[in-house]
């Protein structure tokens, strides 16, 4: 009794901490999220008629990563949306479960998914999860299509695993070409993480095709989870070397740290990213001017003429409140991809997800897709062909550098 | 020149760590526990912090003040609720507890804060700096806060223990509770006091980890934590200059490891020291010879 008064006193207590920290922005921020979970039951009863088609995808909805699982979700959402207002044959049902960017979440999201009755799946987004569920996706025949799980391991040895994003040696390498083609800087530092696949995955790529290319990598540091708050000691190296640009191959929470102290330390280099730098802009109380020309290569350009991107930019901000990143347009142009191959199969929603897996197979591996994050994409072995582009911030906002 | 700024990186680290540290050392001297909850007692003030400076744009000052009078509360909160009812239990239990209180603090945080990252808004501002030797030399305004910040709270917690009859009476407590309690000293209010200081600390210290490495989420204060609960063992666990010795070492050599040997194993070449500390002084190294245990 006495404990339970306790428990209840505790709980008591935050809550009126909540009271005291808890500003406007964030009570928007749990209605979304109220709204949103609504909106998925919405959807699954809708799915009782049993005429759409299920796709089911993991990713980080909540904790470190959450800005990705967010923005590939909202994006094929999106999607969704648009395909189902079109009233034709093929109709979605999307469910995205939560994984936390974590290997063991995302399996049992997965089985969760799998116990739903998903036919199709959007993988994971984050590469740690996906090299998981990847292999269930492998083993109960269902065609998974990631929207931005970007590791070798996502899809190598998988024949129905399939990528909408670049995979991380390609990133790395792109990166490479596109420094030296540009002639961006001479001396260049690496800081990477190392108990990341995705950032060792890119690493590795870049100093092979920086080496071919001519370009001298002065330093080379890493950290690692748990070490991942000062980063002077790695800068430093990196200043005292000489390096005019340094090249930033991980996630942007790490990313944000080291242009802080950079700062504070009086060392201003080139900065050039990856994908995983995208969303930097769009963390609470940053100083968009830390990130000021910034570089990164990215498939998606949020300010593009293309009428498709624009449309939906603008349905985005109306929906979500905010400019989509790269990972909200895999995600739209993964449900679209699947769509074209679903139309292209003349596939029905009856059929269950083996059949549907040989047929989306034999669609993928074949078929040109133009999307937001790409023209005439074509797909060999699962990996994904299309042309980078460089973005560099300015004022705050991403602007194309082509 | 170089290694003198990685000096002072690594004395800044430490100076934080010693700071955390200090409320580790003071609750395992005087009600012989591990308080594993105290990393999270940081990222909460932490937060408040945040709120006051960046949501409702009060001076720092006034962050400060609250934050440190939040995390008070919450300390000694934790201390009535959680750890009190076990005061008879085995050392086991309690540890477990703590753990326990640690997960809550941090889920609460999770759902409460959400797990988007917020950038800290520091108390002097980013970017502002010292330089000198003609320009070879550039210090962060915040690593000579956070260092001044230490010996400060040091002077003033040696002279509180020392001399103040509160500060006795905790020195009292943690040498035998058996006998303090005979003499007349309230055991209870004592540990609750101790709690109260060392989550005030633990809000300074959130607000200066913060500072000087502005992402702040729900698990910011965990690792810090885990660090500075090393450098307590380090520096003698129960005594207040080992915190703060203990705290500066491992910050120093946290940084000297990355800067001359790789940062590819800073972390193991940190606590392969501290291995190799603790074979030779198996009480840290201010253990034995401070008596009074704080």
């Amino acid at each position: 009794m006495k404990k339970l008064l306790s428990l209840t006193l505790a709980l008591l207590m935050v809550l009126s901490l909540a009271a005291c920290g808890g500003g406007t922005a964030e009570t928007t921020e749990e209605a979304e999220g109220t709204e949103t979970t609504e909106a998925a039951e919405a959807t699954e009863t809708t799915t009782a008629t049993g005429d759409a088609f299920k796709i089911g995808g993991t990713g980080p909805l909540t904790g470190p990563a959450a800005i990705y699982g967010n923005a590939a979700k909202n994006g094929a959402q999106i999607a969704v949306d648009e395909i189902n207002a079109l009233g034709g044959d093929i109709q979605f049902d999307l469910r995205y479960e939560d994984d936390t960017h974590d290997a063991e979440k995302a399996v049992n999201a997965y089985n969760t998914l799998k116990d739903w009755g998903m036919q199709i799946s959007l993988s994971s987004v984050t590469s740690k999860p996906a090299e998981a569920t990847s292999v269930l996706n492998m083993q109960d025949r269902i065609f998974g299509l990631t929207p931005s799980a970007s590791s070798v391991a996502t899809i190598d040895g998988k024949d129905n695993v399939y990528q909408m994003c670049f995979m991380d040696p390609n990133q790395g390498t792109a990166s490479a070409q596109y420094i030296a083609e540009q002639s961006l800087g001479t001396k260049i530092a690496v800081i990477w993480k190392n108990d990341d696949v995705y950032s060792k995955g890119i690493h590795d790529t870049f100093l092979t095709e920086a080496a071919d290319r001519g370009l001298e990598i002065v330093s080379d540091t890493t950290f690692a989870d748990g070490n991942d708050t000062d980063f002077s000691a790695q800068l430093a190296d990196a200043q005292t070397k000489g390096a005019d640009l340094v090249f930033l191959p991980m996630y942007y929470q790490p990313a944000s740290l080291i242009l802080a102290q950079a700062t504070g330390m009086g060392y201003a280099p080139k900065w050039f990213g990856v994908d995983g730098m995208d969303g930097i802009l769009t963390m609470e109380g940053f100083d968009p001017s830390l990130a000021e020309g910034v570089m990164l290569l990215t498939p998606f350009n949020a300010d593009s003429d293309n009428e498709a991107t624009q449309s939906f930019v603008a349905k985005y901000k109306e929906q979500f409140g905010e400019i989509p990143n790269q990972f909200a347009a895999d995600g739209y142009d993964c449900i679209y991809a699947i769509y074209q191959a679903l139309t292209n199969a003349s596939a029905t929603p009856d059929m269950d997800a083996a059949t549907l897996n040989d047929l989306l197979i034999e669609q993928f591996s074949s078929m040109t897709f133009d999307g937001l994050t790409g023209e005439s994409m074509t797909w060999t072995d699962g990996a994904v062909s299309k042309d980078p582009k460089g973005m560099v911030i300015q004022d705050g906002a991403y602007v194309g550098m082509d | 020149m170089t290694f003198l700024s990685f000096l002072i990186s690594g004395i800044s680290l430490g100076s934080i760590y010693a700071i955390i540290a200090l409320g580790y050392t003071m609750v395992y001297g005087i009600a012989k526990m591990l308080n594993f909850a105290h990393g999270d007692v940081i990222m909460v003030g932490a937060y408040i912090c945040f709120f006051a400076t960046s949501r409702y744009e009060m001076p720092p000052i006034v962050g400060i003040l609250l934050a440190v009078v939040v995390c008070t509360i919450l300390g000694i909160v934790i201390e009535k609720l959680a750890y009190k009812p076990l005061r008879a239990a085995p050392i086991l239990a309690v540890l477990i507890t703590a753990i326990g209180v640690s997960y809550f603090l941090q889920n609460a945080a999770l759902l409460l804060w959400s797990s988007n990252p917020k950038v800290f808004k520091p108390i002097v501002p980013t970017g502002s700096r010292i330089t000198l030797f003609d320009g070879q030399l550039s210090i962060s305004v915040i690593t000579l806060v956070t260092i001044a910040s230490c010996i400060v709270i040091m002077i003033a917690l040696t002279t509180f223990t020392s001399k103040s009859k509160m500060g006795k009476a905790m020195r009292a407590c943690s040498e035998d509770k058996g006998a303090a309690q005979l003499m007349g000293i309230n055991v209870n209010a004592t540990i609750s006091l101790t709690f109260a200081i060392g989550s005030g600390l633990a809000a300074i210290a959130g607000v200066l980890l913060c500072s000087a490495y502005p992402t702040l989420v729900p698990t910011t204060g965990a690792m810090p934590g885990i660090k500075a609960f090393t450098a307590a063992v380090f520096g003698g666990i129960g005594s207040i200059p080992g915190a703060l010795v203990g705290g500066i070492l491992l910050g120093v050599i946290e940084i000297f490891a990355k800067a001359y040997i790789t940062t590819q194993l800073s972390d193991a070449i940190c606590f392969a020291v501290l291995i190799v500390v603790l074979l030779v002084k198996p009480a840290g190294l201010l253990g034995k010879q401070i008596r009074e245990k704080v």
